[in-house]
């Protein structure tokens, strides 16, 4: 019935070179069995396997950073000496990169896998589905963070502004989490898709809006430092999205590998 | 699979009662532009360009009844898919999006017009206008993803994933978007302090309102059956399709 969601290689080509990983070497062991710790053990594996391919290849990190760091220039050049105060910008300017560098990155995630013909092994790997989207999802939030922790210094010179504040960096990982939450179940809907790379922002950002509207609002009130402006609420909204859609995407990402 | 498709997409339960809706939604509409234009007092604390600009109501009104009922068609359309795995339910999502689309454009356009003398632009980030031009984005994002997917049944299920989760965040948009400010007066239930003019019906207007809401829910119906009608016989020439040249 059509065509299948994991395509093998032909079998009258030779297997191809790979170099596999030697137990041991990668220094995680695979808990056999059920339960919460072995589930753990599971997803850290997928993670650290992530971070392996991701270190070797320095493909997804390094675009997200360069990028996160050009469109903080490109704001620095389209705002300066127009605003009357850097501060009043900064808030969305920050949450509008974010949410681009995300997805400059998001889309690798499991097209990389299409791309590499790794995907039947990685769904053949004996365990549930959804312990290999929370360990891509623990990958794709540690790229997001990093990309921040660099994205803040440059805004610090371009706008003069400190973000370096105990509730704005809350707030960046609330929203960040979320946006990968979200972000790494649609790169998994996307991954065959034709046109992945235009259409995953297309899909990604009407859903990030909340995120985008709680996170700046929250960057404005800290900025502005009024009291009473409203921060513990932007946060609980920030929570509840990441509830909301750990649990939704827990429950759908099963769905997406039937054939 | 294939005998059960058949049976949803056959042609054979009848084009009359579908005919009998077009009628009936076509009269509805005239007796909407009656009723709105002519029959309803016009608005007594308003003047001028913003009085006439009143009778825009209706029809914000009417197309957002039917941009709700595509929103309620597609999320049942897509949950009835993931548990029963019939294409019968997406082609009911599907179709509640298409038609959602036009009417949601249609909320906005007039919602845009109507906001221009009365709120002296035509664009704010209110709760309801940001909403809705994200549930239009929505359904816009919705249909294109759908035409990258050839497998038909890969289409049903990953589209349906999409709609949940997305329609899932449209409530946390409009709470995000009402903390964040609003000047849109909430019509039939409660209060908003903060509303630029109030809102008080007179008799007539009232009954403007439910048969502009009433006719439009049929016109809405009406189309939407036709697009699931239409949808159907698709599916079922790409199955003649297949059945010919295997």
């Amino acid at each position: 019935m059509g065509e299948p969601l994991v395509r093998f290689p032909a079998p009258e080509s030779a297997p191809p070179e790979v170099d596999l990983p030697k137990a041991g070497r990668s220094g995680v062991q695979m808990a056999p069995g059920q339960g919460l710790r072995a589930y753990l053990g599971k997803v850290q594996a997928i993670a650290l396997k992530e971070l392996r391919v991701e270190w070797r290849a320095r493909e997804v990190s390094t675009t997200m950073v360069v990028f996160g760091l050009l469109a903080a220039i490109v704001f620095g050049m389209a705002f300066d000496l127009r605003v009357p105060s850097p501060q009043m910008v900064v808030p969305g300017i920050l949450w509008v990169i974010v949410l681009f560098t995300g997805v400059v990155g998001l889309h690798r995630s499991f097209a990389a896998e299409v791309d590499r013909d790794t995907l039947a092994g990685l769904l053949l790997a004996p365990m549930d589905r959804s312990a290999i989207y929370f360990g891509k999802l623990l990958a794709n939030l540690l790229y997001l963070l990093m990309a921040e922790a660099l994205l803040l210094p440059a805004l610090l010179i371009l706008f003069d502004t400190n973000l370096f504040q105990p509730t704005i960096l809350v707030g960046l990982f609330l929203g960040s989490l979320g946006y990968a939450e979200v972000g790494t179940l649609f790169a998994a809907l996307t991954a065959h898709s034709r046109a992945r790379e235009a259409l995953l922002p297309v899909l990604l950002l009407p859903v990030m809006v909340p995120v985008f509207i709680a996170g700046a609002s929250l960057t404005a009130g800290v900025l502005d430092g009024a009291p009473g402006s409203g921060v513990g609420r932007w946060l609980s909204m920030l929570v509840l999205y990441d509830l909301l859609f750990v649990v939704a995407a827990y429950l759908l990402f099963d769905l997406i590998w039937e054939a | 699979m294939a005998t059960q498709a058949r049976r949803a997409s056959s042609p054979s339960w009848g084009f009359v009662p579908v005919l009998a809706l077009d009628v009936l939604a076509a009269v509805a509409l005239v007796v909407t532009v009656w009723a709105s234009l002519i029959y309803a007092a016009p608005a007594a604390n308003l003047a001028g360009a913003e009085q006439t600009a009143q009778r825009i109501f209706y029809f914000h009104m009417g197309a957002n009844i039917g941009a709700l009922l595509g929103f309620l068609a597609s999320v049942i359309g897509s949950l009835g898919y993931l548990v029963t795995r019939s294409l019968f339910w997406d082609r009911l999502a599907q179709a509640g999006v298409e038609v959602g689309t036009v009417f949601g454009v249609g909320v906005i356009v007039t919602g845009s017009l109507w906001a221009r003398p009365t709120w002296n632009t035509y664009w704010t980030w209110d709760p309801r206008l940001t909403t809705a031009t994200i549930t239009v984005l929505i359904y816009l994002a919705y249909l294109l993803f759908r035409n990258g997917i050839d497998n038909r049944h890969t289409r049903a299920r990953f589209s349906s994933i999409y709609a949940l989760i997305a329609f899932l965040s449209v409530p946390l948009t409009y709470y995000s978007a009402r903390w964040f400010r609003s000047i849109h007066p909430v019509v039939l239930t409660g209060e908003n302090p903060d509303a630029q003019g109030g809102f008080g019906l007179g008799p007539s207007m009232e009954v403007a309102l439910s048969i502009s809401m009433a006719s439009f829910a049929v016109l809405f119906l009406a189309l939407w059956i036709h697009r699931v009608r239409q949808l159907g016989l698709q599916d079922r020439i790409y199955e003649l399709r297949e059945e010919l040249y295997r």
